[in-house]
């Protein structure tokens, strides 16, 4: 039987075999099975190193720009993230979620539901926080982006808000954990010494199933008396 | 469940002209600013252009600037955050700045337009999941069946396609009679609000005039009810991410006790933003109170063809625009 791999983004997708029987829309979409598996690797092998020198294949997109000023984006970006600025392979389709996860490895921003509405994914672009899943990678290529491995100290101390979630048991299963600091960061970078309404109003956009708001909101009160 | 995006070309021109050369160029091109809709068409699978033009890098399409007649230009590409923020729309505009704000999320707000949030397609559930109704070139509305899930939509100007304006910040405009600066293959001309937002009896495959190829610049605020007393209200399921159920903008003047002239708009319950024309000419002059409120609240959703499971949309609306009233008592 044909198994199927975690899906990744980094490779490019051609109509697969028929699915295994599957309930619901499910099925559609498992259709699509990677063209070649090794590149994965090979990426993986870049990335480390931090610098992708693009096959001339991939270098350009296929257009001929009939005015110099109106050529398509070229697939090889300067990317500034937590502080440090990556060469990398991005697809003019990618978004930043897929960019930091599978070509920058920082697995840290989760994808929850990939369409804007739980947070998840959250990460700061020249100070203020969107959704890494709903923005092309393109869009930020001349931003500075903070993602939540570049919130705690060279050293490994935590923020301030780190360390309130801790105390606050902000987390629970954890997965919203991420977008939950980013946001929380960023709001007291902005704003140190917020009121508790301007603190909701702040965290609104990153969903918690586990239901854990309370005790976050305490987590961002807490550090804001810490910052 | 969302997909891998199609692959695209993408283009990010710096200019106006550039933008329109390539507009030109490219017949299927797709306008993005901050794609908090457009992706989600995209990973959906059921719109697919070839090209997409990002307009986030022009300038001349961003920021906030003062008019001479008190009024504001806000540039399409200006976004929510900022809309909400600046303190010129906050003193003049309020209910501007309130609709801005009850958009969606902080992370949305901070990148999604007000182009693109007046300029967004409706939120029919069937049509966003790519069935083949009427606004999709089919020839059924799945939305109008008698089983259909038909919670979120029309009472009113009903053709074919019961599906509503999603726009918080549309219905704002409209109250506020803000104009819309269209570029049209080198031709800028200037749309009145009522006249951007069209319904299905004029063009059922888009919700404002504007033509594939045309750019929405700006956005001009006369100074006309600039200070006035306004209103806004949003009904949502949830305060955060949920589109309104109702909502409503309201801007007015009083003069020595009475109502001298009111511009009422109601959102989510038609195809384009719903002037209240028979609340505002009813209270136009009369001093607000107990009495009138009541009188507001027996109009205000006269004519409303509620679908099977709307119903709550009309006393919704006949209090929303109750409270609007009340807030200038
Ligand atoms: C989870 C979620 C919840 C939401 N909740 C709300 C809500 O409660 N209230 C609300 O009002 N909205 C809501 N939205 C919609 C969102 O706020 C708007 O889609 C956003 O403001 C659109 O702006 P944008 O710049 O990101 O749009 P884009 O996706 O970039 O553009 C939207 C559309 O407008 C066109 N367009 C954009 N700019 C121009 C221009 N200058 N000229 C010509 N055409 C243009 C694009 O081609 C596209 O068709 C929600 C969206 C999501 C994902
Ligand atoms: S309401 Fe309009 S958009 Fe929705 S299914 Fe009917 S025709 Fe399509
Ligand atoms: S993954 Fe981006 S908002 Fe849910
Ligand atoms: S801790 Fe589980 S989703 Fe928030």
């Amino acid at each position: 039987m044909e198994t199927y791999g975690p899906y990744d983004p980094t490779v490019d997708y051609v109509p697969g075999p028929a699915p295994r029987p599957k309930h619901g829309r499910d099925g559609e979409t498992s259709s699509w099975r990677p063209l070649h598996m090794s590149r994965r690797n090979f990426l993986r092998g870049v990335v480390c190193s931090g610098v992708v020198i693009g096959g001339s294949a991939y270098l350009f997109s296929a257009t001929t720009p009939a005015r110099a000023d109106t050529r398509a984006v070229e697939r090889l970006v300067r990317l500034t993230v937590n502080g440090r600025t990556h060469s990398v392979e991005v697809a003019p389709n990618e978004t930043l979620a897929t960019t930091l996860r599978y070509r920058l490895g920082l697995t840290g921003t989760k994808i929850g539901c990939n369409q804007g509405e739980c947070g998840a994914c959250t990460v700061i672009a020249d100070g203020t926080t969107i959704y890494s899943c709903s923005t092309l990678t393109h869009r930020v290529r001349d931003s500075e982006i903070t993602t939540v491995e570049g919130i705690a100290g060279e050293d490994g101390t935590l923020h301030p808000v780190q360390q309130a979630f801790i105390e606050e048991i902000g987390p629970q299963c954890g997965f919203c954990t991420p977008g939950q600091v980013v946001s929380a960061v960023a709001l007291l970078n902005r704003n140190p010494n917020p009121t508790i309404e301007e603190a909701r109003l702040a965290m609104s956009g990153n969903l918690c199933r586990c239901g854990a708001y309370d005790h976050y909101l305490r987590g961002v009160m807490k550090a804001a008396e810490r910052v | 469940m969302t997909d891998v995006m199609h692959n695209f070309e993408l283009f990010q021109p710096a200019t106006l002209a550039d933008a329109q050369a390539i507009l030109g160029d490219h017949e299927d091109a797709w306008i993005i600013a901050g794609g908090m809709d457009s992706l989600d068409w995209f990973k959906h699978r059921v719109k697919q252009p070839s090209v997409v033009v990002d307009i986030a890098n022009i300038p001349d399409l961003h920021g906030i600037r003062e008019e001479d007649d008190r009024g504001l230009w806000i540039g399409a590409t200006t976004t929510l955050t900022e809309v909400n923020e600046s303190e010129a729309v906050q003193s003049r505009f309020p209910v501007l700045a309130q609709a801005a704000l009850r958009v969606a999320s902080p992370q949305i707000r901070n990148k999604g337009t007000i182009g693109g949030n007046v300029s967004q397609d409706t939120r029919c559930t069937y049509y966003r999941d790519g069935f083949p109704c009427y606004r999709a070139g089919g020839n059924t509305c799945y939305a109008n069946t008698p089983t259909a899930m038909n919670r979120e939509h029309a009472l009113f100007g009903v053709s074919r396609c019961v599906a509503v304006t999603p726009s918080d910040t549309a219905i704002a405009l409209s109250a506020l009679e803000a104009m819309f600066i269209v570029e049209r293959r080198g031709d800028r001309s200037e749309v009145a609000a009522a006249d951007f937002f069209i319904g299905p009896d004029i063009d059922i495959t888009r919700m404002t005039s504007l033509e594939p190829g045309d750019i929405l610049v700006g956005i001009r605020v006369p100074g006309k009810w600039a200070g006035s007393r306004q209103y806004f209200e949003k009904v949502a399921d949830r305060n955060t991410w949920d589109f309104a159920l109702a909502n409503i903008a309201m801007a007015a003047t009083v003069d020595a006790g009475a109502i001298s002239d009111i511009s009422m708009v109601c959102g989510a319950v038609q195809c384009t933003p719903r002037r209240l024309t028979d609340v505002e000419s009813l209270v136009r002059g009369e001093t607000p109170g107990e009495e009138l409120e009541t009188l507001v609240k027996r109009v205000a959703a006269r004519g409303a063809e509620p679908l099977n499971f709307n119903h709550f949309k009309v006393p919704l609306m006949e209090n929303l625009a109750m409270r609007a009233i009340r807030s200038l008592a």
